[in-house]
């Protein structure tokens, strides 16, 4: 992301809405400037940030004279007035930074769309999280610290040496050079992007075992982990086998993902009569 | 997708907070087409008063606005999500979010979604306790449950922490911890009112899960609490 100068009045506005506060107002140029490595071009500011077509010079001078009178030229503090935010044109590896962070853009770079998997949020369907299995979401630099690849592939390193399978058709797999020891490619190792999941399944009985492993390598890399365990529930909707191991290891469950168990091998069907006029248009439900 | 689950906030945080999603599993694994049930998913939402609805290509029910001409400048921006818009913008199936505030609007929908059997995935995301009650309140019990564990060690009673209830909020990462906490200052210092504040931030999460309620609930106590 870059900011045009001839457009930017230093309203400061996009330095609050950068996630990873890699905006700031040059003290020499009174200009909002991106800090290029640690942009990771997730566009929150140009497509979060609100946009009006003021005359920058106008506003300039208004500011100015303000200032003297110690007033100040206030926009809502989510718009930027003079619609100064300027996509790069971004080519690789750049690019990963952008499919690993703008949550709007498929993987391009990686061939997967989304983040990760679909967890257990289609187990019903996909029955990817099978009887006795669990699976792990390992998510790096999430709330607002960022993550850089090499981070990342110490935790994959350390979860491969211990034989665990890395789940493909995840972005962050489709970055390794070699999946069996969790290698990433060396070219990326240093793009820095808003967050990326590693994505693992084992047989309940190690449930602890990498908890323990994650633990260790997140106290060595400087971002934040954030785990997300799934699993099957019993016939009766209850969870009895993984949830006593997490207490047990001081966690305190709150929140969760449920899967209600609602999908089906058919979609149904919903067939839509054309609206005769302005008014909303009826359903009419198919089988 | 993660980004409805880890939500920072204890669970009696969550009273207000039921984000219930729907999507077709990837993969060719489901016949027929997903987008009619996906937007039957929505308008049956509508029936019972979500706070928010959207879907993870286009966004929630309040957007960014864009101005064509200058003299816009001095016009009011909307501040109430604009639901009509959301359907009017569908275009491809993803996963569709409803968001409700109310145990018993949320209770109300799940059961009328199990009732309607569309065939499509449906997930809660809100604290154990509230999943569970939707689960009994149809009749239905969890197939799959996905903890969060939380953010390795930032604990409950972290400085900031309504900061990163309202950050948090947008599993994607798109609302800034520095944005939240100029919002949480502006309105401490009454110039702004906590329901412009709630639109600003809802207006840079880019797939409609963002609470607004909960949001304004959070800027609320924090007008007046410590950190």
């Amino acid at each position: 992301m870059k900011i045009s100068e001839s457009k930017c009045v230093g309203c400061g506005n996009c330095t609050y809405a950068c996630p990873m506060g890699a905006i700031y107002v040059d003290p020499v140029t009174r200009k909002a400037t991106v800090n290029s490595d640690e942009c990771v071009e997730c566009y929150a500011c140009y497509n979060g940030l609100s946009k009006e077509h003021l005359p920058p010079r106008t506003v300039r001078f208004t500011r100015r004279m303000m200032s003297k009178l110690w007033l100040r030229f206030e926009p809502d503090p989510d718009i930027c007035p003079t619609d100064a935010l300027e996509p790069d044109e971004l080519s690789w590896p750049r690019v990963v930074r952008r499919a690993f962070s703008d949550p709007r853009v498929p993987h391009e770079s990686t061939g997967v769309t989304g983040r990760g998997t679909e967890e257990v949020k289609t187990n019903e369907i996909s029955n990817r999280i099978g009887i006795g299995m669990v699976g792990f979401t390992i998510e790096f630099g999430r709330p607002g610290v960022g993550v850089r690849f090499h981070q990342i592939q110490e935790m994959s390193m350390a979860l491969a040496a211990l034989g665990v399978k890395i789940q493909p058709k995840n972005p962050v797999t489709a970055m390794m050079s070699d999946v069996d020891t969790g290698k990433i490619r060396d070219d990326i190792l240093n793009e820095k992007v808003l967050s990326a999941i590693l994505e693992i399944a084992v047989p309940v009985e190690r449930t602890e075992e990498i908890i323990r492993t994650v633990w260790a390598v997140e106290k060595k890399i400087d971002t934040i982990v954030v785990l997300g365990v799934g699993t099957r529930c019993d016939e009766d909707g209850e969870e009895r086998v993984v949830a006593p191991i997490l207490e047990r290891l001081g966690y305190t469950l709150k929140r969760a993902k449920t899967n209600l168990g609602l999908g089906r091998p058919q979609i149904r069907e919903i067939l839509r009569e054309a609206p005769a006029s302005a008014e909303p248009a009826k359903d009419a439900v198919a089988a | 997708m993660t980004n409805t689950l880890h939500r920072y906030g204890t669970a009696e945080s969550f009273v207000d907070d039921y984000v219930i999603f729907a999507l077709p599993a990837k993969g060719g694994m489901q016949q027929g087409d997903p987008l009619p049930a996906l937007r039957r998913f929505l308008e049956i939402a509508l029936e019972y008063n979500p706070v928010n609805i959207g879907d993870a290509m286009h966004g929630g029910g309040t957007r960014p606005t864009e101005h064509s001409r200058a003299i816009e400048h001095f016009a009011r921006r909307p501040i109430k999500p604009d639901f009509q818009k959301v359907l009017d913008g569908i275009g491809e199936p993803t996963t569709f979010s409803a968001v409700f505030a109310t145990r018993e609007d949320a209770e109300a929908f799940v059961t009328r979604i199990v009732a309607e059997d569309l065939g499509l995935s449906i997930n809660i995301s809100s604290s154990i306790a509230n999943a569970l009650g939707c689960c009994k309140a149809a009749g239905i019990t969890r197939h799959s449950v996905g903890y969060s564990l939380g953010f390795e060690g930032i604990q409950d009673n972290a400085p900031n922490r309504h900061v990163l209830s309202l950050s948090t909020m947008c599993g994607h990462g798109m609302i800034s911890q520095s944005l939240a906490k100029k919002m949480i200052d502006m309105v401490k210092e009454n110039r702004l009112s906590p329901d412009k504040a709630t639109a600003a931030l809802s207006r840079f999460c880019s797939c409609g899960i963002f609470n607004p309620v909960r949001a304004k609930r959070i800027i609320e106590e924090a007008r007046k609490k410590t950190f």
